[in-house]
C-alpha cells in the first residue's frame, strides 16, 4: 500500500475489521497529540518565514530520524496537492477540515503507508501527532504515538512547562496535549431512543460526544465520536482508561440492545434492514444524508447475520467513498451538488451489488 | 425560575463551571448572562469557540480577570496581549503561558478543573526542565549572597550560572 493508494481508492488503515476489537460496533481509536516548538509563534500567527522555519526543523527531525516507522513515512507539503486530494484526506479522517484548506507550503502532512500514523504540520500546533487504528485499541494508539513523539523530541525542542505540561495554541488542550478518541456505530441505541440517557452525564466525566466529522458536526448514520475533553490534570495513562471504560459501556449496552431488538423486533428489525438494502441497490439519486443512514442500517444487518456476503469493512468504505471528494475523485473531475447525487447512488449500487454476488 | 442575579426575569442562560473539583450551576436572564459576557446567542452574532473561548478567557466573574482587563502587557517573544488571546481563544506562542501566568490560571481550573500538569515529561525537555529550575534557584542563590555582601560567594555562584548557561544553549542546539 502507498500514498497513491490512499489518494485513488477508498481504504486506509482504520477500516479494517478484526476479531476481539469489537469492530462491530467500535469502528476505529485515535489518539491525537498537540506538540509546539518552543518559542516559535504558533501556526495562527505564522507568516511564510516562521512557518518555513518551522516546517524545516520538523523536515529535519523525520529525515535524520533512525527509527523506521518515522522515517518512513511520506512528507507532503500542501502546496503540491490539490485541493480534492486534500479533501480526500479530511474524508478519511486523516487531516481536519480546517487544514484541508490550506495551500501553504508550510503547512503539511506527515503520512504512513497504510494511513495508521498522519502527523499535520503547522495546523493549529506546530506538531500533531495522530495515530488511527481500528477497533477499541487506544493502548496500541498511544503506544504509537509515543514512539513518534519520543523520536521527534530527539530533534526537536518542545515547549513543555513543569506546571502546565505541553504548551498548545488553545488552553483546552494544555498539559498532555492528547485528545483520545473512538468511533462509534451505535444504530441499537439510536432505534431504542436510548441515546440521550446514555450520553446525558458524559460531560460529568470529563468527556464529550460529537459527530462523524469532529467538532460541532451532526451526529449522522448513527456515528458517535466520544472524547476526553480535559488534557490538564489528568496522565495520559488515566485518560486512555477511563475512555477504555466508559467505551466497553456502551458497547455492552448496545450489544444488549441489538439483542433484544433481535429477540423481540425480528421481523421490524429485518424490515428496516431489508429495505434499507433494496434503497441503496434501487435508488437512482441519493444524497449524502440519506445515504449515510440507510448504510448504517446495512451495518447493523451485516453485524446481525441479516445480510451476508458484505463484509463490514466494505461499509466502512462505502461511507468514505460517497463523500463529495471520493465521488468526484471516481468520476474525474468536478461534479455539482445534483450530479454528484446521482454518481453516489451508482457507486453505492455497484459496490454493494458486486459484493454480493 | 428566576435570574440567580436580578431576580426578576426568567432565567433562560443554564451554566455548569467545574471550578476545583467543585460543580457550580448558574442560572441567568439573558440581560445578566450577556453583562458578564455569558451571551453567546446574540442576535446577530452565531455560536463560535472562540467566543466561547474568550468567555472562558475572562469574564467579570472574577476580580483578577477585570485588573487584567487594563493590563497593557504583552508577551515579549510573540506580541499578544491578554485582549488579543481573549479575542481568538488562543495564545500566540509558548512564552505567551509565562507571560500571562497568573491570568491563565483562572481560565485553566475554569477549562479543566486543574491547573497542574500530572502527566508525561519529555525526555529531553524534562533535562531542561531540570537545568532550569536549577538556573532560576542559583539565581537566587546570587541574589542573596549580593545582599549579604559575601561577594567572593557570589562570585563563584556567577560562575557556576556561567557554566550552566553553556549546558542550556548546549542543549538548546542539539
Amino acid at each position: 500500500m502507498s500514498n497513491e493508494d490512499i489518494f485513488n481508492g477508498n481504504w486506509v488503515a482504520w477500516m479494517k475489521s478484526q476479531a476481539g476489537l469489537e469492530t462491530d460496533i467500535v469502528i476505529s481509536s485515535r489518539i491525537r497529540l498537540a506538540r509546539n516548538l518552543q518559542g516559535m509563534p504558533f501556526p495562527f500567527l505564522m507568516n511564510a518565514e516562521t512557518g518555513n522555519k518551522s516546517m524545516q526543523a520538523i523536515t529535519e527531525a523525520w529525515q535524520n530520524s533512525e527509527n523506521d516507522a518515522l522515517s518512513s513515512m511520506d512528507m507532503i507539503t500542501f502546496d503540491q496537492v490539490p485541493a480534492l486530494d486534500r479533501h480526500i484526506l479530511v474524508e478519511k479522517h486523516l487531516i481536519s477540515p480546517e487544514h484541508g484548506l490550506s495551500e501553504d507550503p508550510y503547512r503539511g502532512l506527515l503520512l504512513s503507508k497504510d494511513g495508521s500514523i498522519a502527523i499535520m504540520i503547522n495546523e493549529e500546533d506546530h506538531l500533531r501527532i495522530q495515530v488511527l487504528l481500528p477497533g477499541l485499541q487506544m493502548e496500541q494508539c498511544y503506544e504509537l504515538a509515543q514512539t513518534m513523539d519520543d523520536e521527534l523530541e530527539k530533534r526537536l525542542n518542545f515547549a513543555f512547562d513543569e506546571q502546565r505540561g505541553y504548551l498548545t495554541s488553545c488552553p483546552t488542550n494544555v498539559g498532555t496535549g492528547m485528545r483520545a478518541s473512538v468511533m462509534l456505530h451505535l444504530p441499537a441505541i439510536a432505534i431504542s431512543g436510548q441515546r440521550n440517557r446514555i450520553f446525558q452525564n458524559i460531560n460529568q466525566l470529563g468527556m464529550t460526544v460529537r459527530g462523524l466529522y469532529g467538532e460541532g458536526t451532526d451526529i449522522i448514520g448513527n456515528y458517535v465520536q466520544l472524547s476526553n475533553q480535559i488534557t490538564l490534570g489528568q496522565t495520559e495513562n488515566e485518560i486512555i482508561t477511563n475512555l477504555g471504560i466508559i467505551s466497553r459501556q456502551i458497547v455492552e449496552q448496545e450489544t444488549i440492545l441489538r439483542r433484544s431488538l433481535q429477540e423481540e423486533m425480528r421481523y421490524q428489525l429485518e424490515d428496516r434492514v431489508g429495505r434499507a438494502y433494496g434503497i441503496l441497490t434501487n435508488a437512482r439519486v441519493m444524497n449524502s444524508n440519506e445515504a449515510l443512514t440507510l448504510l448504517s442500517d446495512v451495518r447493523l444487518g451485516v453485524d446481525l447475520g441479516i445480510i451476508e456476503g458484505i463484509s463490514p469493512q466494505l461499509i466502512n468504505q462505502l461511507v468514505v467513498a460517497i463523500k463529495p471528494a471520493h465521488l468526484q475523485k471516481r468520476a474525474g473531475g468536478e461534479m455539482e451538488a445534483f450530479m454528484r447525487d446521482v454518481k453516489r447512488a451508482e457507486v453505492i449500487k455497484e459496490i454493494l451489488l458486486k459484493s454480493s454476488r | 425560575m428566576f435570574c440567580d442575579d436580578c431576580k426578576q426575569n426568567p432565567a433562560t442562560v443554564h451554566l455548569t463551571q467545574m471550578l476545583n473539583g467543585k460543580k457550580i450551576d448558574m442560572h441567568l436572564c439573558p440581560e445578566c448572562a450577556a453583562k458578564k459576557g455569558l451571551m453567546l446567542f446574540t442576535n446577530d452574532k452565531q455560536f463560535s469557540i472562540p467566543n466561547f473561548l474568550g468567555s472562558f478567557l475572562g469574564s467579570e466573574f472574577n476580580l483578577k480577570d477585570m485588573q487584567t482587563m487594563a493590563n497593557p502587557k504583552t508577551c515579549n517573544n510573540c506580541g499578544m496581549s491578554f485582549a488579543d488571546i481573549r479575542q481568538t481563544g488562543k495564545l500566540g506562542c509558548s512564552e505567551c503561558y509565562e507571560a500571562f501566568d497568573s491570568e491563565l490560571e483562572p481560565t485553566l481550573r475554569r477549562i479543566h478543573g486543574n491547573s497542574k500538569h500530572l502527566g508525561k515529561i519529555p525526555l529531553r525537555g524534562g533535562e531542561r526542565v531540570f537545568l532550569k529550575k536549577e538556573m532560576d534557584e542559583l539565581k537566587l542563590e546570587l541574589q542573596k549572597a549580593i545582599r549579604e555582601e559575601s561577594y567572593e560567594q557570589a562570585a563563584e555562584i556567577r560562575d557556576k550560572i556561567k557554566e550552566l548557561e553553556k549546558v542550556i544553549n548546549e542543549e538548546g542546539s542539539r
